[in-house]
């Protein structure tokens, strides 16, 4: 995967955004403030304006998911903005200066992912959060996954632990977040963060 | 003298909880208030955050008052971003905005130390109401 590939990866995430974000909002209606898919896609339409602007001068891996991280940052506007904005300045800096992703890097770059949510969030998995898509993912690429031959099957696979997590969510009542303060009222919900998690992950899957 | 920095969700939360503070603590002490996002909506500007954050952590040092989420965790960023000697200059107080507000800038407002405004703040805790 190159510079191009990532960028367009980018821009395939902010579409998948764009179409589910009414869905989002929705969940984020029912246990949140309602704002998840709003504010994604404010973030992810700015990322888009970034990038163009980037793209003059064709920048490392690295750089493209920083800069995906600052924006997200800085015009999300809810816990969702540090939250990923922090997950992409991680993984971005994993991938420093290199115009090549191996299936090595990707790895590294979401177990990078995974301890920037986590830190800035404090979230474990089984607490309803995007940690309980993007966990099992990481641990599947982390274990067999490192097995796989292809970038592309590896991520597939990842993807479907994604959507077992991100179901998992469903059933279980949040510790973390909005969503906490309505205790058993969070169960039988799906955790928006877990579902734009999922649907990130499933869109890398999908374009690599 | 520390400063206080208020960050809310809503800017008329953070810019009343300022007022309510500053009736109390006079004009010395500095109060800012960080509230909304970048386009007057409920939420936080994480920008906005870092710059205010950047702009206080200095002298006698910064207590942060914020209320949910994002406020909390772009505080937290905003902390994490300056430099490593300027950190221990901030504290994030485990504290209500509005009582919290109101507590550490009385505290601040008689020279106390950091750690003595985070105290103050922190006793919003027991507070009794009823």
């Amino acid at each position: 995967m190159d510079v191009k590939a990532s960028m367009a990866i980018i821009k395939a995430m902010a579409e998948a955004i764009r179409v589910n974000k009414d869905y989002l909002t929705e969940l984020d209606a029912a246990i949140g403030d309602a704002d998840h898919g709003v504010n994604m896609d404010r973030g992810f339409q700015a990322v888009l304006a970034k990038l163009d602007a980037l793209t003059s001068d064709p920048p490392c891996v690295g750089t493209i998911l920083s800069t995906v991280g600052m924006t997200l940052v800085s015009t999300v506007g809810g816990a969702s903005g540090p939250l990923y904005g922090t997950a992409f300045l991680y993984a971005g800096n994993v991938v420093k200066g290199k115009d090549r992703v191996s299936l090595d890097d990707a790895i590294a770059m979401l177990e990078a992912a995974l301890a920037g949510i986590k830190k800035r969030g404090g979230a474990e998995v089984g607490d309803k959060t995007m940690v309980d898509a993007l966990e099992p993912a990481v641990a599947y690429l982390r274990g067999p996954g490192r097995n796989e031959t292809s970038l592309s099957s590896a991520l597939s696979n990842a993807a479907a632990k994604a959507r077992e997590g991100m179901e998992s969510t469903r059933p279980i009542m949040a510790v973390r977040g909005r969503a906490s303060f309505l205790k058993e009222r969070s169960i039988g919900h799906l955790d928006p963060g877990a579902v734009s998690c999922y649907l990130l992950l499933k869109t890398i899957a999908d374009s690599v | 003298m520390v400063s206080i920095l208020l960050i809310s969700h809503s800017s008329k939360v953070a810019d009343g909880a300022r007022d309510i503070a500053a009736e109390m603590a006079g004009n010395d002490v500095v109060i800012v208030a960080c509230g909304g996002t970048a386009d007057g909506r409920i939420g936080t500007d994480p920008d906005r955050v870092a710059r205010a954050v950047d702009a206080l952590a200095f002298g006698d040092g910064l207590v942060i008052l914020a209320d949910l989420g994002s406020s909390v965790m772009s505080a937290q960023m905003a902390v994490e971003s300056l430099p490593e000697e300027r950190r221990a200059k901030v504290i994030i107080a485990n504290a209500p905005i509005v009582e919290g507000a109101v507590l550490a800038a009385i505290e601040a407002s008689m020279g106390r130390s950091l750690a003595e405004v985070d105290k103050a703040a922190q006793s919003a805790h027991t507070m009794t109401k009823a």
